[in-house]
């Protein structure tokens, strides 16, 4: 469409991605809306984590052996190609299973230092407060719930504006004196909305509280850099940036980490056991127990070079130029009512919406039937739904590999869906 | 076009217009089911009655928001229960049970099941499988529920 500019050469990188080849259902081509769910990967990615177990596949920080430094080298040399990428130290990035497990860990680090009398800054006592917001993924609200029954600690939360928005009129008054940790979304997975992330940052260090921002929806698709961006910890998952499945990673900034103590414990992360008992490694190894996941370090650090091809900049521009086309085109739709921003300012490729008279379920049915794979119901974050009036609803998500074209589909297959149920167009 | 296998007229039908919908009293138990996947929820009041010692279904009244398979599940299955005996009816529920579990190779006794057999293209969906029994697990946890108060 030549009125959008070429941010991305799209065909050359849909070359990149088999998955895109196949068909599905009555022979329709794969129209894959929902990355926001989980990416696909370009062959880079698969002929790394294949390549590390024909050749280098050695267990990383053990053995004596060749196998062994070979492995090691690529799951450190991971280690600091994302740590790059995110314009941390390497010692500040943890390799975890996903930004799910990220969250558990610092949340379950800082009841354990309750417990175990650790750090005051992690402790958290009866009457403490933990701030989130009601437009949070349930990976980001349910283990601060579950920190404040195990600690007696409060769950205090933003709201969500009609239109999608933290409302931060009360800021101030949100953050308190009590606040251990304020955990937020850099980016939300159903309205795309970008909060402000920097200026609730400093709000909360002012007041001694901690920030940890959920970046799953946003690292895949923005340039992030920890030290602009002020968050204490970042969590993220590789398998939403062109990664495999079953790595993620914690940012916590140095200090934070060296204080912290473990999450989950075993072997890889002690320095020295005794019956009587055991002494642990420094960050980020405090961290990582078990034999590390190496093959899949070497899916994500291709995923990053992949990524950095193309340049962070261009990918997020791409995906505003389709955000701005589908706001467009489904604003046009009659019965169609789109959550969230209304425009692409600090709003990111997820766009979510209801379709009068036809519940998601059978949009996406619909949808599924025309070759367009999209995400019906609440996508992991109920409370969101509840808060803008929606009982549930339909999501399309954008990434490098989407057209304009796939863009049109989607709007032509909502029309269609419209017209099978009798609803009023 | 296979949509049309599975979102069988007598489906639509029943969505646009539901039958028994609404909550109603008396009721001997109620329930609230919901399917997490895609927010599909469900509150259902069963009331029942006895006739020469054997339980009978005299209502189910339920408010439900959800797709138009759930729904229209929920319109077919009070039709075909209201009125029965529970025993015969939980034989219903089984049969539709066992033609959701058929991946589009069950064979449905329309003598049975009635109007339920419109269903039948649901089980080459799976992801729509819940949906179709949502109603159906509603009313049978409701049924267990008021026929236990009853001791």
């Amino acid at each position: 469409m030549s009125e959008f500019p070429g941010h991305l050469d799209v065909e050359a990188i849909r070359a990149d991605f088999p998955a895109l080849a196949r068909t599905v259902r009555n022979g329709n081509p794969l129209i894959y809306l929902d990355s926001g769910a989980t990416s696909q990967k370009p062959v880079q990615v698969l002929d790394a984590e294949r390549s590390f177990y024909e050749r280098h596949n050695g267990a990383a920080h053990r053995g004596a052996h060749l196998l062994s430094e070979e492995g090691t080298e690529i799951y450190e040399g991971a280690r600091a190609k994302i740590a790059a990428f995110i314009g941390a130290d390497v010692g500040e990035v943890v390799f975890t299973k996903n930004a799910t497990e990220a969250i558990n860990l610092v949340a379950y680090a800082m009841s354990n230092a309750t417990v175990t009398g650790g750090a005051e800054r992690f402790r958290v006592l009866p009457g403490d407060e933990i701030l989130i917001t009601e437009m949070e993924h349930h990976a980001n609200l349910v283990p601060w719930q579950q920190l404040c029954e195990r600690t007696g600690a409060t769950l205090r939360w933003l709201s969500v504006t009609p239109d999608g928005r933290l409302d931060l009129d009360h800021l101030d008054n949100m953050i308190t004196g009590r606040t251990k940790l304020v955990a937020l979304t850099h980016q939300s997975n159903v309205t795309g909305t970008i909060p402000p992330v920097t200026e609730i940052a400093r709000a909360a260090h002012e007041k001694g509280a901690l920030v940890l921002a959920d970046a799953a929806q946003s690292v895949p698709h923005q340039p992030v850099d920890v030290a602009a961006l002020g968050a204490d910890f970042l969590a993220f998952s590789g398998h939403k940036m062109l990664g495999p499945y079953g790595i993620g990673v914690l940012f916590g900034r140095a200090d934070l980490l060296e204080a912290m103590p473990p999450f989950l414990t075993g072997g890889s992360m002690i320095e020295v056991v005794r019956m009587e008992g055991s002494t642990f490694l420094p960050p980020p190894q405090r961290f990582e127990p078990g034999v590390p996941a190496a093959a899949e370090a070497a899916g994500l650090a291709a995923a990053v070079d992949y990524l950095n091809g193309l340049g962070m900049g261009d990918v997020a521009a791409h995906e505003e130029s389709l955000t701005a086309h589908a706001l467009d085109a489904l604003r046009e739709i009659r019965g169609v009512r789109i959550l969230g921003p209304d425009t692409t300012k600090d709003r990111g490729g997820a766009v979510a919406f209801e379709v009068e008279g036809v519940h998601p379920h059978d949009v996406g049915q619909v949808l599924d039937e025309l070759g367009i794979a999209v995400r019906t119901g609440h996508h992991c974050a109920w409370p969101l739904h509840r808060a803008l009036g929606v009982q549930a609803s339909t999501r399309a998500t954008f990434y490098v590999y989407n057209t304009h074209a796939e863009v049109d589909a989607l709007a032509d297959g909502i029309r269609y869906a419209q017209r099978f149920f009798g609803a009023r167009q | 076009m296979q949509l049309e296998s599975m979102y069988q007229q007598i489906i639509l039908d029943h969505y646009r217009h539901p039958h028994h919908k609404g909550l109603r009293e008396p009721f001997d138990a109620e329930v609230h089911h919901v399917n997490p996947v895609c927010g599909d929820e469900v509150t259902l009041r069963v009331a029942l009655k006895d006739v020469d010692g054997e339980p009978v279904v005299e209502d189910i009244s339920y408010d439900a928001l959800g797709c138009s398979i759930s729904q229209a599940s929920a319109s077919v299955m009070s039709d075909l229960v209201i009125g029965k005996p529970v025993t015969e009816a939980m034989t219903i529920s089984q049969a539709f049970l066992d033609l959701m579990q058929s991946k589009g190779r069950g064979t449905p006794d329309e003598g049975l099941l009635e109007d339920a057999v419109a269903f039948a293209g649901v089980s080459k969906y799976p992801a729509r499988i819940k949906c179709a029994l949502l109603g159906w697990m509603a009313w049978k946890d409701a049924t267990a529920k008021a026929l236990e108060e009853e001791r």
